[in-house]
């Protein structure tokens, strides 16, 4: 994989599972300087309505094992086209067509020279933020971490 | 047969009326808002999603709302709005290896890497009803938290695989049939009867399990590992030619071990039972491992000894709840025309018993 899909398969992750009043809170105070710089007078085109559907999660039999279908969960997306010719697709999880529509103009916004402040403003945040969430979550998890000692018993003594 | 009636119309609109009007309760008492429902009865919420089989939280606490919490109900709205929506694809299998742990306990091993990590259990409460949540609110203090072990978490079972002490579970790379898009056809795999114990009722599921565990097909479960936690959920995105996380699932897993004298084809070993389902669920997931693992007798060459648990028609036919509720509830609807033909029939019957013990009487 090159270093560019690994990067974009990054910034499209954190958007996909962002908390849609941030993902759109963050672009509501960002998006529009950044998008106004690149699109030059022309118009972003929607290649894709923002739509919403499902995904069919899959687990694997006995954890690595065959592959079987635990379940749907709700996605929506949306793929929007820059007059520079850049194509960003959004996909986030869950109900929100203006979180899809936001998190496919930062993927779009990403290839062109606005990447890094739209990077700065967007991406890192939710990172972060993402970041700070789950370590929260493992210090709890790690604080109910059973220490085991073992009881001398009667016929050891 | 259900014959269709006309008329009435005035008696459901009011009768949807007044329902509205329960559901909502007495007027003086606060509405529950959805966000309550979400982070207060996130159990529910969690059950909702499993059975409902649709991962949103957010939908769940709105069919719990809706359902005046009747949780068979609320899975019912969830199903049906389920098929409402286009399917973009399926995910990548999930890796519970790589899962963000709340929850990991072992029954099998005390001292194992990554340890036994308690999360949010209720285990060890005493069951005592708690009358300080009846009193008014109050935020409980911060959890207590402690510098996580930033080494692997791996999976229980891969210790006794080292060995050889456990069967494998290999990936044969087959795309899994789907209950959701075909009928089920019987028998069914192993992957299709996963799927339909994942969303099968968790009390039907339970009551299987416990069976088993009382001697109906015993197998003599252990848990090998429990856990609880986030994994990520990548899917294949056609436009980019790469995976990306679409978002983030809570799963709870557990992988039971099993005795297992062994076979004319399988030397002696432990065995295992699967359960997988959304949410935190611990419950449903031990049941759906225990039962799992009773209905691949025929598999590992064990005896059918007529157990329920073992019995493939008998359990995937009859856990779904809302297949299940649906069959049920109909006979509740007017089966009017039916029930005239059998009242006929009955007093047909009394009318020639009656007259048969009269001219035995006059004989």
């Amino acid at each position: 994989m090159t270093a560019n899909i690994a990067q974009r398969k990054s910034w499209m992750s954190t958007l996909a599972r962002a908390p849609h009043d941030r993902l759109n809170g963050l672009c509501a105070s960002a998006l529009g300087a950044a998008l106004d710089g690149v699109l030059g007078g022309g118009a972003a085109t929607w290649l894709r309505a923002a739509e919403i559907g499902t995904v069919m999660v899959r687990g694997r039999t006995g954890g690595t094992g065959d592959a079987f279908n635990l379940g749907e969960m709700t996605v929506t997306r949306a793929s929007v086209k820059l007059p520079g010719g850049a194509v960003g697709h959004g996909y986030v999880q869950g109900r929100s067509k203006r979180a899809a529509e936001n998190a496919a103009l930062v993927d779009a916004l990403m290839q062109t020279s606005a990447a890094a402040t739209v990077a700065a403003a967007i991406i890192t945040p939710l990172r972060d933020e993402h970041s700070a969430k789950a370590a929260k979550r493992a210090a709890k998890a790690a604080a109910t971490k059973v220490d085991f000692f073992t009881m001398v018993r009667g016929e050891d003594a | 047969m259900y014959v269709a009636v006309k008329g009435g119309e005035r008696a459901i609109d009011n009768a949807h009326g007044w329902l509205a009007e329960e559901r909502r309760g007495d007027p003086g008492v606060a509405e529950l808002s959805l966000d309550q429902i979400r982070e207060q009865l996130a159990l529910s919420v969690a059950r909702v999603m499993g059975e409902g089989s649709l991962y949103d939280p957010d939908l769940a606490a709105l069919a719990l709302k809706q359902a005046r919490g009747d949780l068979i109900e609320a899975v019912f709205l969830i199903r049906a709005y389920r098929t409402t929506l286009p399917r973009f694809g399926a995910s990548l299998p999930v890796d519970t290896g790589e899962m963000a742990i709340d929850r990991r306990v072992s029954a099998t091993f005390k001292d194992l890497p990554g340890g036994q990590i308690l999360g949010p259990t209720f285990d060890y409460t005493h069951r005592l009803l708690d009358f300080k949540l009846a009193a008014d609110g109050g935020t409980p203090d911060a959890a207590a938290e402690a510098a996580p072990d930033p080494a692997p978490v791996p999976h229980v079972m891969e210790f006794l695989d080292r060995e050889g002490l456990i069967e494998a579970a290999p990936d044969r790379g087959e795309a899994p049939r789907d209950l959701t898009r075909e009928p089920l056809e019987l028998p069914a795999d192993r992957a299709l009867r996963l799927q339909a114990l994942a969303r099968a009722d968790e009390g039907f599921t339970l009551g299987l399990a416990y069976s088993t565990q009382r001697g109906y097909a015993r197998n003599h479960a252990f848990v090998g590992e429990l856990r609880i936690g986030t994994v990520a959920v990548e899917m294949e995105i056609p436009e980019l030619g790469f995976a990306i996380e679409i978002g983030e699932v809570t799963l709870t897993e557990c992988e039971t071990v099993n005795q297992f004298k062994g076979s004319k084809t399988e030397p002696p070993q432990f065995t295992r039972g699967y359960g997988l389902v959304f949410g935190q669920s611990e419950r449903k997931a031990i049941a759906m491992a225990l039962v799992d693992r009773a209905l691949r007798w025929e598999e590992l060459g064990e005896d059918n000894v007529g157990a329920p648990a073992q019995d493939m028609e008998f359990v995937l036919s009859h856990g779904d709840n809302i297949q299940a509720t649906g069959f049920l509830e109909h006979i509740k609807l007017p089966h009017y025309v039916d029930f005239q033909s059998e009242l006929e029939l009955i007093r047909k019957l009394r009318r020639e018993a009656e007259l048969r013990i009269a001219q035995e009487a006059a004989e």
